[in-house]
């Protein structure tokens, strides 16, 4: 590919409860250059090329037990392509 | 006690070990739709659902969802919500919405079902059947959502014979019917990979973040929770088109006709929601061509695009039509709107001077130029006591169904025209994109049911309008001109100490 600029990727989250900001708060604390941008209703949160979400980190910033498939209920859409979805991790990033 | 299965295991228990290979009826006849267009499959255990989807975690979590919103529909309700909205007018973006949007979420929760029954792969099959439920959840929250100001505002009553019926409405039916009665790869193309990938964001981030500024909490409520469906929907648009290309390169041709094709009717179809996005909100989220900017070239030219690249596949073929049109595209529909609002299910009016100054604002090289002079025009017909109605029926284009209300992208003030003969008889079309889509398969377009044409051969109710009114099921209070209409007077005395009016 001749294009070599970084790409981002990202979600875009309810900005609806504490929990989700604490949500935004784990993503920031595991991915360098996160850039968190606010809408009516609405938190983006992007970083160059490849975005992370641990469970692990995210139950320490909730203080609670945290389940992967929970991210179903603060997301609203999101870019980039989700490689991973397992009990441990999502990861989304572009493929190529 | 057994270990709890991984998420992995989960998914392979249901998608794997729940299916079965035919002994007694050939593959072909169980599964008789997945071969005619010529798509190419080698290996369906290769599509990975990312979401690993199972009963249990899909009915666990959309019931939270169910819940959370039908709270907030709950305390809408009770606390006299409706009385906190910006304004008014307002509800006429969501009396669009539920004639536009909700029929077009219920005729996707049909075709979702069909297609769980006949992809040959359980992977892809599992992912159908929760998107057709999802759309059906859609259909059922947007109503209950919306009939909360049913009971307080015109237009929303008759909107699943409206979206039969009305010509603005035909703009979105078109769209989905031919998606419908596409085959199984081209309608995943069309809905899941153009309509929920490239454009999901324009239709429902700005509504639902509007909605959110504007004061309609359980709209947003529902857009949102919508969307946290949408974006396993996106999901699937982007894995199906992943597992085409990977599965043979014969299917990359047909895959990137597709996406010409799809991109385009999609890309037509929210002309209404640039409309509804630059002139129908009373609280601004962003203009039109900044949203586009952001959620089609920033992620999809310039993201998703460059993923596909790798497969051979090119951004959509009119796409720079599409970039020139952003300065022009929101004006054009509203204009429009405006001057056929007595035939349809919402009103309009022109923009204050607050208004028109964020336009002047948002679009600094097209504005003052070419679209303030046309609102100048109609105040000055409203300050004569008129108001500026278009009673001529307008020219259809035979493709999207929109009226001729485009111009040539390097004219601004020349109406776009295409035309062409098929069998013996002339059809028009808005631009070089929709007369592509005909000329590909005109023996599908030549069957459309243009609005026009059919109030024209007495299919509508008869040959007055009033008799059309009549037929679209508009009643006293829905159409027209938004100042001095009945929603306006019942929020003025809503708002006034006055007695509500007996």
């Amino acid at each position: 590919m001749s294009d070599t600029r970084v790409r981002n990727v990202g979600v875009d989250l309810q900005d609806a409860n504490e929990e989700n900001l604490r949500l935004v708060q784990a993503i920031v604390a595991d991915n360098d250059g996160a850039q968190v941008t606010r809408m009516p209703g609405l938190v983006r949160v992007q970083v160059p090329s490849c975005m992370t979400i641990r469970r692990e980190t995210v139950e320490t910033h909730l203080g609670r037990e945290w389940e992967t498939p929970e991210f179903q209920l603060a997301i609203v859409s999101y870019f980039g392509h989700i490689s991973t979805w397992e009990d441990d991790e999502i990861v989304i990033k572009w493929d190529h | 006690m057994a270990r709890k299965l991984s998420m992995k295991q989960r998914y392979a228990a249901l998608t794997r070990d729940l299916d079965w290979t035919p002994s007694y009826v050939d593959e072909e006849k169980l599964f008789p739709y997945t071969r005619f267009e010529g798509i190419k499959v080698n290996d369906w255990a290769a599509w990975e659902d990312p979401f690993r989807l199972t009963v249990d975690s899909y009915y666990k979590y959309q019931a939270e969802k169910d819940k959370r919103l039908y709270a907030v529909i709950d305390s809408f309700a009770q606390g006299q919500g409706h009385l906190s909205l910006s304004d008014a007018s307002y509800i006429n973006a969501m009396k669009l919405f539920i004639q536009g949007v909700t029929p077009i979420e219920y005729a996707a929760n049909r075709h979702f079902s069909f297609l769980a029954r006949h992809y040959n792969g359980p992977g892809p099959r599992f992912a159908a059947l929760c998107q057709s439920v999802d759309e059906l959840r859609h259909t059922q929250t947007e109503a209950h959502t919306l009939s909360a100001y049913n009971k307080y505002y015109g237009g929303f009553h008759s909107w699943p014979k409206q979206f039969d019926r009305v010509w603005y409405l035909s703009v979105p039916k078109s769209f989905i019917e031919d998606a419908m009665a596409s085959g199984p790869f081209e309608y995943l193309i069309a809905v899941s990979f153009s309509f929920e990938y490239l454009l999901t964001n324009l239709l429902f981030v700005p509504f639902m973040s509007g909605a959110s500024f504007n004061g309609d909490v359980p709209t947003m409520t529902f857009g949102f929770s919508a969307q946290s469906d949408e974006s396993r929907h996106m999901t699937l648009g982007l894995e199906a088109i992943k597992f085409l290309l990977e599965q043979d390169e014969a299917n990359v041709p047909i895959i990137q006709k597709w996406i010409d094709k799809w991109f385009w009717r999609g890309y037509r179809l929210v002309s209404l929601i640039a409309a509804m996005l630059d002139y129908m909100l009373p609280k601004k989220v962003m203009s039109w061509k900044e949203s586009f900017e952001l959620y089609f070239e920033e992620q999809m030219l310039e993201g998703l695009f460059k993923d596909l690249e790798f497969y051979g596949i090119r951004p959509p073929a009119d796409v720079a039509v599409a970039i020139a049109e952003k300065e022009h595209y929101s004006h054009q529909a509203y204009w429009t709107l405006y001057q056929y609002s007595y035939a349809a299910g919402f009103t309009t009016t022109i923009p204050d001077a607050e208004h028109l100054d964020w336009l002047s604002a948002q679009y600094p090289d097209t504005f003052d130029k070419y679209y303030r002079p046309l609102w100048e025009k109609a105040a000055k017909i409203e300050a004569d006591g008129g108001r500026f109605f278009n009673t001529g029926l307008p020219q259809l284009c035979q493709v999207c169904q929109l009226p001729m209300l485009f111009t040539e992208v390097d004219d601004p003030e020349v109406v776009a025209v295409r035309d062409t003969v098929f069998e013996g008889e002339r059809y028009h079309f808005c631009s070089d994109g929709c007369a592509r889509i005909f000329a590909d398969e005109p023996e599908k377009y030549v069957q459309a049911w243009l609005p026009v044409h059919q109030i024209l051969q007495g299919s509508c109710g008869g040959p007055t309008l009033p008799e059309v009114l009549a037929w679209y099921g508009f009643q006293d209070g829905d159409s027209g001109e938004y100042v001095g209409s009945a929603d306006q007077i019942d929020w003025q005395q809503w708002h006034s100490d006055e007695p509500v009016r007996s």
